[in-house]
């Protein structure tokens, strides 16, 4: 068990390196660097002030040079410098981490409780009209697009009805403390995170659905009526853990992405958390910024990959941490 | 009379191929016997069983007749009734241990769980029970064996664990849904020795289901023979088996192989079609930076020769090892060492475009017709894409699949048909005219057989064996069924463990055999002694 996990973070390190040499490309060959994103704002289009940029930042070094500054700094645990920010990469994230995990982690949990509970009720009453507008239900939120959800939302819940703040992570100025501001950022987290949780409830609800309707029919479901137990009990015991398997690997698929996916979310809602961060940044070339954020959301991805093996290990017996 | 069956309609739903699943039927079942339900498949057995516990399918509903226990008609039964008797007065046991238990559940917490259906004992006491239970089926290392999770016993063990389940709460009654089916014949006969034991020191009536006269021979007091959901024969085990009075009952015995092999012509051409040397497979599990690996040894130096028009039959257990040597062999895996002859081209020496046309040299039949045609293309197609593959002119493959349909004994309408449309038997015998479709040499047959009704398997096996010496073929045939074996093969070479531990005549081997695992094998074969009587 130690072995597995020190082997899988041995080999997340390599992963992650070798994905923080391809961003850096990647990013390198998008027209266009900060030193000519900010002469431009600046009014100031001489080259000599480029240049003077460039040589600021590090970007007049060849690219080797400049890979191996960066990846040097990673090791350290240095993720450089954002010079449009005038701040520590490390701490700008660090300063926008919070409100990211709160937003999707609230919209992950919502998600998988709702979505597992209504697809388990939809197959228990498969064919009948409970089954139907769950899935349904489950079907448009799939197919409809984040951020028209969030418009219609904020449309129907702030403007029309005036229950739920449209945008940001607390109300500006009010100075709450103690359980008032707790409430107030609950009342701003509402919609966003109902807005993501919508979208993942729908994927873990159809595929609850369709895995537990599979399970039902194996054999040891009859077994298990043929020992007299109680439909409740071989629903729960027997159909609903056996059917979670595919669930729980989908889910930590996707836990991994939700501290980078919300983007669309974030900046419909103006919800100062990473995914704006992310949208700020790309739009400023802000090269160690966006990298910053990439090697995070990369390593929040591996590290949730090893968090669902280990999950999985304790659900589902058969898998040996095989290598 | 502990359950009386009386006159049992079971309706299938509208549109299928007959109305009744059962149709008529009536049997007792008595406290201390076992009766044997026999029938192929099809035939409502199945049914029955599942009718007495009240778990039918939705979509088939008992019509009429009654189905008495403890003076109560079960079919009249509330749902709530069916839950206190179910397991308790009651109990089945399922064909394939692997399934029927739940993989993410502990056997013990899956045997407690009958205490815990019926609101018995405290959680405490049922483990200590399930214990006990496990060790009076006869599992080794009772301790483990509580905490362990199915996938960590053996098909044989698993089923033991199925049966301390079914006994948990001493049920009057116990249906057993081919407990044997799906376990290698030494297995198979240390799980009915457990089941007569069992039955008769609780003094349970049994309901035994089964497609197998060895098993009925072994095992049953009086057996009840089903055809079409209609019992044609009914009486003791004796009377039955020796003195069978329906047609029907008679040609089912007749087509139970026996363990006496045929006389067969001795080859006069003794030239060689393949040559197996020293054939070696290791696989490799697991291993890498900090684990330790696993090593099977699925094939140790395995040697013989298959003559022109000859039949070797390969036997052994699963896990044995004959299944990769077969895929050895065609190449289908790589073997670690040794080579494979086949006159002067060495299969383990080439590759490429060299080794796919010797491909069509060496063809295979597959175990389960089921799945080893593809659902979604014709059946004219499936025969005609290695031709085609291999060069030949799209019409003369075409025309050349219409010769061999009707070859194996089916209609050259065929071609235009989906695998679905047939029955286990005509897939069977479009795999085999599949594998014709080049031409080969040499048939692979990898449990070719296992997966059909004896009267179906008969006609395959005479279907082989006629085509073997009209196309002057020669066969490795793949068995774990002595009896199969015994019809068909020349010489057999019977595995353990992954090597060849004795290879003779089939005469030879069943009338003498030498080592001590080929004599286990065969005293394990169900219904040895009374099958020969009755053939």
């Amino acid at each position: 068990m130690i072995s597995f996990i020190a082997q899988r973070i041995a080999k997340a390190v390599i992963v992650l390196l070798a994905l923080v040499v391809m961003n850096f490309f990647l990013i390198r060959m998008a027209p266009g660097d900060p030193a000519l994103v900010m002469a431009g704002e600046a009014g100031a289009g001489d080259q000599l002030f480029v240049a003077q940029l460039r040589e600021k930042f590090g970007l007049d070094k060849p690219l080797p040079v400049q890979l191996f500054l960066y990846v040097k700094g990673i090791v350290s645990l240095d993720l450089g410098f954002s010079f449009r920010q005038q701040m520590p990469v490390a701490k700008l994230i660090l300063d926008r981490l919070p409100a990211t995990l709160l937003l999707t982690g609230t919209a992950f949990a919502i998600s998988f409780a709702f979505g597992v509970l209504f697809g388990a009720l939809a197959a228990r009453f498969a064919g009948t009209w409970a089954d139907t507008a769950i899935t349904v239900a489950a079907l448009i939120f799939y197919a409809t697009p984040l951020f028209w959800v969030a418009l219609m939302a904020i449309l129907l819940f702030s403007v029309t009805m005036d229950w739920l703040p449209s945008f940001g992570y607390e109300t500006v100025g009010a100075g709450y403390t103690g359980l008032a501001h707790v409430l107030d950022v609950a009342a701003h987290l509402i919609l966003p995170a109902t807005t993501i949780g919508l979208f993942f409830m729908a994927t873990y609800a159809r595929m609850t659905r369709a895995s537990m309707l599979e399970v039902v029919r194996l054999d040891f479901v009859k077994t298990a009526r043929a020992k007299g137990l109680s439909d409740a009990i071989i629903q729960r015991r027997h159909v609903l853990r056996n059917a979670l398997l595919p669930v729980v690997t989908l889910a930590g698929l996707q836990a991994g992405t939700l501290v980078g996916g919300a983007v669309l979310t974030e900046t419909v809602f103006a919800w100062p958390g990473i995914g704006r961060l992310i949208y700020e940044a790309l739009l400023q070339r802000d090269y160690n910024l966006l990298l910053g954020v990439f090697v995070v959301c990369s390593a929040m991805v591996l590290a949730f990959n090893l968090i669902t093996d280990l999950v999985y290990r304790s659900v589902d017996p058969r898998i040996e941490f095989a290598t | 009379m502990t359950v009386v069956v009386k006159n049992l309609k079971l309706a299938l739903p509208p549109g299928g191929d007959r109305a009744h699943a059962v149709d008529g039927v009536s049997f007792e079942l008595s406290a201390g016997k076992i009766l044997c339900v026999v029938g192929e498949s099809g035939s409502g057995k199945s049914m029955c069983a599942h009718a007495l516990m009240g778990l039918l399918p939705d979509t088939v509903t008992a019509e009429s007749g009654e189905i008495l226990f403890e003076g109560k008609n079960l079919l009249s039964l509330s749902p709530a009734e069916w839950l206190a008797l179910r397991g308790r007065g009651i109990a089945m046991v399922f064909q394939e241990p692997m399934t029927a238990l739940n993989p993410l559940m502990r056997i013990g917490e899956q045997i407690a769980e009958m205490f815990e259906a019926h609101g018995l004992l405290t959680p405490k006491e049922r483990q200590r029970k399930a214990l006990a239970l496990i060790r009076e089926v006869g599992l080794p290392d009772p301790e483990r064996a509580v905490r362990a999770y199915p996938h960590q016993l053996s098909g044989g063990q698993r089923q033991r664990a199925m049966i301390a389940m079914a006994l948990a709460l001493e049920p009057t009654v116990l249906v057993a849904d081919e407990p044997t089916t799906a376990l290698d014949v030494t297995t198979q006969a240390q799980i009915l020795k457990l089941i007569r034991d069992l039955q008769r020191r609780r003094n349970m009536a049994v309901m035994f289901i089964t497609h197998d006269f060895g098993v009925v021979a072994e095992i049953a007091d009086r057996v009840v023979v089903l055809q079409h959901g209609k019992v044609v024969e009914q009486g003791t085990a004796d009377d039955v088996l020796l003195r069978p009075q329906h047609p029907y009952t008679r040609a089912l015995l007749a087509a139970v192989p026996t363990l006496q092999p045929p006389p067969r012509t001795p080859l006069n051409d003794r030239s060689k079609a393949v040559e197996v040397i020293g054939l070696g497979k290791t696989y490799v599990s697991g291993g890498g930076w900090f684990r330790a690996e696993r090593r099977v040894q699925a094939a140790k130096d395995v040697s013989f020769d298959i003559f022109r028009g000859e039949t070797l039959g390969l036997v052994g257990e699963s896990g044995s090892g004959k299944s990769s040597v077969a895929r050895l062999v065609m190449r289908l895996i790589e073997p670690d060492a040794g080579t494979v002859r086949m006159g002067g081209v060495d299969l383990t020496r080439i590759g490429g475009k060299t080794l796919r046309e010797q491909r069509r040299r060496i063809q295979m039949v597959f175990q389960d017709p089921f799945a080893s045609l593809n659902p979604r293309r014709k059946v004219g197609n499936i025969i005609t894409d290695g031709p085609i593959a291999h060069g030949v002119d799209p019409a003369a493959a075409r025309k050349r699949a219409g010769e061999l349909l009707s070859l194996v004994g089916l209609n050259a309408s065929a071609m235009e048909r989906f695998p679905h449309e047939f029955s286990g038997g005509q897939r069977q015998r479009i795999g085999i005219a599949r594998a014709l479709a080049l031409d080969p040499e040499i048939l692979v047959a990898d449990e070719a057989v296992s997966a059909l009704d004896v009267s179906v398997q008969a006609q395959v096996l005479d279907l082989l064996e006629d085509l073997k010496a009209r196309l002057g073929l020669s066969m490795l045939f793949i068995t774990h069924d002595l009896r199969v074996a015994a019809q068909i093969c020349d010489r057999i070479a019977v595995m353990q463990h992954g090597a060849i531990v004795e290879l003779k005549s089939a005469s030879l081997l069943f009338a003498a055999p030498e080592h001590a695992y080929t004599r286990e094998l065969l005293s394990a074969v169900p219904g040895r002694t009374s099958s020969s009587k009755a053939a």
